[in-house]
């Protein structure tokens, strides 16, 4: 990869900026990656190309974090409609009642600081 | 690809470093060496028997030479695979490869952690992944909080089906002098115990202990001729299916499925034959999913098989007979210490503990979340 070429994490975190969720998705393989890299997992092949996702999934686990100190949260693996698969939270409701098999909807979430946005989801049982 | 052969090792030493809360300045070398002096008193080896050296730990960089010069010695063999709790069921092949080509004859596998002494953030550098961290998932707990939600979504296992394995694992650690929790545990408790990472409690999560300890493995042929009566190295698995959470295949499906099933191949016997179980038990579920991927029962009927009491002392499975990480020691990587009980199982050195009869013995070990899966089957040599 050229030197001046920016790296999949920060390719990434570009579109999060512009308030998209992307993703790479592999010709050879038929088959959506995630996290972004240089190589397809399935394949090997350096061909991968850069998609957006529509930002709608399904809740498919889910955890509440209960810290040490401050209120629980909740953490959740969310299956994207176009077959990949990411880490998240589901926010705007109680943890404890994020369900395996909701229906959810992709928001960025821009913390400030230094820190780079992230992506997060909500309830949408319309989508 | 030729393999391993079968039984053409066995391991002759056994020892634990001190456990627990261990003087304070005790470095994670000096448990590894303490280890490494026990094991061969165990096996009645000295210091310049050893040829080879196996080491992993969070806590020293490069382990392996740190616990070399410590001990004043330049053995041809080193190995330091470090993939969390399971390094040490690798070890146990590599050393064995390493015997069988002639490369060493005589292997220590050591580990030791201060991380209860020096507290977890100390023991273990946190990584930042920038996928999973902005979440904040309390790491390793929430990882297997998440298999855990996939088991009672798909299967309908429930918060007090995990509980049960504390429970037993409890009832074992009772009978273990070296165990560091020394009261009963009920499954009320276990369920209304503080909330870590839901379902998980505090009680479905293992402890936080120092600890260490070595084994020593040498060919079959030399370790009939040491003190103790050999474990033989029957079968040995590995798989490796992730890395971070959210790149596990299927996470009610663990890679035990695939190390079980190499591991029972190599050694000519089924889930049937083994007469203890020691299983890497970092949290309730794992017992769960082991029990399953290596075939005691279905799965998804992990949750049902190990209520009732059926893995505990009075069970009729023998599972986590020291007390598991739950409830005996949990160092950070707790792989070795299962080592350390099968063999002491097969020698019937056990107590009140003691499995009867007890001719195989598997060691699973499980490392990362859920991530490196690896099965040593040892046994008697009534099973040669």
């Amino acid at each position: 990869m050229p030197a001046g070429e920016p790296s999949p994490l920060n390719r990434y975190l570009a579109y999060l900026e512009k308030g998209e969720l992307a993703y790479q998705y592999s010709p050879e393989a038929g088959k959506a990656v995630f996290y972004p890299r240089l190589l397809c997992p399935f394949t090997g092949s350096a061909n991968l190309e850069w998609r957006v996702s529509r930002g709608t999934g399904t809740v498919h686990a889910t955890t509440v974090v209960h810290p040490a100190q401050g209120t629980p949260f909740n953490v959740a693996l969310i299956d994207c409609d176009e077959g990949f698969r990411l880490m998240s939270r589901v926010e705007g409701i109680d943890p404890m009642k994020v369900r395996i098999g909701q229906r959810v909807r992709f928001r960025v979430h821009r913390p400030g600081g230094d820190d780079p946005p992230c992506p997060v989801f909500v309830p949408a049982e319309d989508v | 690809m030729g393999g391993l052969k079968r039984a053409s090792a066995a391991i002759v030493g056994v020892a634990e470093s001190d456990l627990g809360h261990v003087a304070d300045g005790l470095s994670v070398v000096d448990l590894m060496a303490q280890g490494v002096e026990r094991a061969l008193d165990d096996c009645g080896l000295r210091l310049k028997d050893i040829d080879g050296v196996f080491s992993a730990t969070t806590q020293s960089r490069l382990s392996v030479l740190a616990l070399c010069e410590y001990l004043g010695i330049d053995p041809p063999f080193l190995g330091s695979t470090i993939v969390g709790g399971s390094s040490f069921e690798y070890h146990v092949a590599h050393a064995m490869g390493a015997i069988e080509q002639g490369l060493c004859t005589v292997a220590v596998i050591a580990y030791g952690s201060t991380q209860r002494s020096v507290g977890r953030k100390q023991a273990s550098v946190r990584e930042i992944n920038p996928y999973e961290s902005p979440f904040k998932p309390f790491m390793p707990s929430s990882a297997y909080a998440l298999a855990a939600s996939r088991h009672m979504h798909e299967f309908g296992t429930t918060r007090a089906q995990l509980a049960a394995v504390a429970v037993a694992a409890r009832e074992w650690a009772l009978l273990n002098p070296a165990a560091w929790e020394k009261t009963p545990l009920t499954l009320d408790e276990v369920l209304a115990a503080r909330m870590v990472s839901y379902p998980f409690t505090v009680r479905d999560c293992c402890l936080v202990t120092d600890g260490g300890g070595a084994v020593i493995v040498t060919s079959a042929e030399h370790a009939r001729s040491l003190k103790k009566k050999p474990a033989y190295v029957l079968g040995c698995g590995q798989s490796t299916t992730h890395s971070s959470i959210s790149s596990m295949p299927d996470l009610t499906v663990t890679g035990a499925l695939a190390s079980g099933k190499a591991a029972y191949k190599m050694a000519k016997l089924g889930p049937g034959d083994v007469d203890a179980f020691e299983l890497y038990d970092a949290f309730t579920i794992n017992t769960i999913l082991f029990l399953e991927d290596l075939g005691l029962c279905k799965k998804g009927e992990g949750g049902a098989f190990v209520a009732g009491g059926r893995i505990g002392p009075k069970g009729t499975l023998a599972v986590n007979t020291n007390g598991g990480g739950l409830s005996y020691c949990h160092p950070g990587m707790y792989g070795l210490f299962l080592l350390i009980e099968a063999v002491r199982q097969l020698r019937g050195e056990c107590g009140l503990r003691q499995v009867k009869d007890c001719d195989v013995a598997l060691a699973h070990g499980n490392g990362g979340v859920l991530s490196s899966q690896a099965t040593v089957i040892l046994g008697s040599a009534a099973t040669l």
